[in-house]
């Protein structure tokens, strides 16, 4: 257990000057601020189609959550994962990070552990903004309506589904970015892969919730189907059981690739 | 027999069907320099990288610390520094920080990265990002990493590789103070044998995965004879008359003739006949079989 904390804390210290990390703070302040800019330059427009408190949120909330669950997400999880490895890959400290007086399995698990922490955090910031940036429209325009409805529950809801959905995709970029150390593969496979991910899920294949890429989607898709209240649905299963089966694989992975 | 930090009982290791290491009985005393050397490819990387336990040793091969390795992973890793191949650090931190993070790891108060910074002379590139490192400083940024938990043994890979001659002179020094002020055990890999006749005070020689010679640098040293190097006016002639009473001869060149050195009156002697039958003498010196042909001589012969 200490180990495992050693190694989460130099993990953290590794990356704060990296992309992957700035990313996961800097990509849901830029895209919620976008949308509460729009929302703020058409506000007569907005005011103008008398939306209950409950719809404005959801109208709002809507274009942050449609962009990120189809793209954002997905392709933040494609960068991060190879982020997090290519850190080993790039300075081949593999080798070193092995050779030090702690338990491998925890080396191993606080690196995977960190890349779930970091969509934690991303996806967290993006539900807080959402909530902060309808409130400050709110102060800024007495005209919007949201100050009737709170929606932190719901968007509490929905983002920690979006964040199980997307451990699916998550394990196995891990896997492939751990395996090679170049940029391409884990690009190509997760854009080939994200591609099938949404044709699968909106063309309402039966057996989307085998491909993890359309985990993100498919639990979107539900959240607008009034399924909301479901938060353990066929997808989020899916895709926690892919990270439970990758993260052990990924290990046997690691171990033996540190020795070359 | 003084303790043993480092031992190897017939260690055999396989890549695949190819035997990289063959057979390996390595002994590193205590407080030694030992002096790992080989061509490249003869398996020092190998052999290093399973002393790390990166590579899994068959049970009760391996003892550091007078213990099975295996089952001791972590607490001998504990007591051991390492560099291995090209030092690993972390382009995008500086040297400050590439330490901070390994004390993280350590465990150990950061005061001690400052001290090492300082021990490498990096105190002025602390804050400079580690990527921009020359070559030099990136080596020593890596000794600086593998004395960052003062471990009582180090494993250096080649660390002079790629240096200048101030960078192979500040390393060596630095080996040879840590051994002495500091009473570490090191473990320094080379294919260069000068570089190690220098500092080691024991030598291994591996070449094809075995282990040739292993001993004190004495030892080495004795199993190359010494010789008398001659020179004269006459050469042809010169080389007769030594014949013609009873001398020995090795070799000749067109300059010098080669005899095997008996001792310092043997020479007075041999000097004192050539001059009273006329010869000029130009020089007489007692020479040694450099290392480098020892070595040659010992790995070819395998």
């Amino acid at each position: 257990m200490r180990s495992l904390l050693l190694s989460l804390q130099s993990e953290f210290y590794k990356s704060r000057k990296t992309l992957a990390f700035w990313a996961a703070i800097v990509l849901p302040l830029v895209i919620c601020g976008l949308i509460a800019f729009g929302f703020l330059s058409n506000a007569d427009k907005v005011i103008k189609m008398h939306y209950p408190p409950q719809v404005l949120w959801m109208t709002f909330s809507g274009g942050a959550l449609g962009v990120m669950g189809m793209l954002i997400l997905p392709f933040y999880v494609i960068f991060m994962a190879f982020s997090v490895n290519n850190i080993e890959h790039k300075n081949d400290t593999w080798k070193t990070l092995f050779a030090q007086p702690l338990n491998k399995f925890s080396i191993y698990a606080a690196k995977y552990l960190y890349a779930v922490i970091l969509i934690f955090i991303c996806l967290s910031l993006f539900a807080l903004f959402t909530i902060l940036s309808g409130y400050l429209l709110q102060a800024l325009n007495s005209g919007f309506t949201f100050s009737g409805y709170s929606p932190v529950a719901l968007l509490s809801k929905i983002y920690f589904k979006m964040f199980l959905s997307s451990l699916g995709i998550l394990s196995l970029q891990f896997i492939i970015s751990l395996i090679w150390s170049d940029f391409l593969k884990p690009m190509g496979i997760g854009f080939v892969g994200i591609i099938a991910g949404i044709i699968a899920a909106t063309k309402g294949w039966e057996y989307a919730y085998v491909i993890p890429y359309s985990h993100p989607t498919l639990a979107l898709s539900m959240s607008k189907s009034k399924n909301v209240d479901q938060l353990f649905s066929q997808e989020i299963y899916s895709g926690l059981i892919y990270a439970v089966i990758l993260f052990i694989a990924g290990y046997f992975i690691v171990a033996r690739k540190s020795i070359k | 027999m003084r303790d043993l930090i480092i031992e190897t009982r017939g260690l055999n290791y396989y890549f695949g069907n190819q035997k990289v290491v063959d057979d390996l009985s390595l002994k590193v005393e205590k407080g030694s320099i030992y002096g790992f050397l080989g061509p490249n490819g003869a398996g020092k990387t190998t052999s290093i990288k399973i002393l790390l336990n990166l590579l899994k040793s068959p049970a009760d091969t391996v003892f550091l610390f007078g213990k099975e390795i295996n089952s001791n992973r972590i607490a001998s890793l504990k007591r051991l520094g390492a560099l291995v191949e090209q030092p690993a650090i972390y382009a995008h931190l500086s040297g400050a920080e590439n330490l901070y993070n390994r004390c993280m790891l350590l465990g150990i108060s950061r005061t001690k990265a400052k001290e090492m910074l300082r021990l490498v002379g990096l105190e002025d590139a602390a804050n400079k990002k580690a990527g921009k490192y020359s070559l030099g400083m990136k080596q020593r940024l890596g000794i600086a990493l593998a004395l960052l938990s003062d471990p009582e043994l180090l494993l250096l890979d080649e660390p002079t590789n790629g240096l200048d001659p101030n960078g192979i002179i500040e390393i060596r020094n630095l080996m040879i103070e840590l051994a002495t002020k500091h009473q570490k055990t090191i473990l320094v890999s080379s294919h260069l044998l000068a570089e190690i006749e220098r500092i080691a005070t024991h030598v291994g020689i591996i070449n094809r995965g075995k282990l040739l010679f292993q001993g004190t640098i004495k030892e080495l040293h004795d199993l190359s004879k010494p010789m008398i190097e001659l020179e004269l006016n006459d050469i042809a002639k010169g080389q007769e008359f030594l014949k013609s009473n009873g001398y020995q001869i090795l070799d000749s060149t067109e300059k010098k003739i080669i005899l095997p050195f008996i001792s310092t009156e043997e020479c007075g002697k041999l000097n004192t006949l050539l001059i009273q039958h006329d010869f000029t003498v130009y020089s007489i010196y007692q020479v040694r079989k450099d290392l480098e042909h020892l070595f040659l001589d010992i790995t070819k012969n395998n």
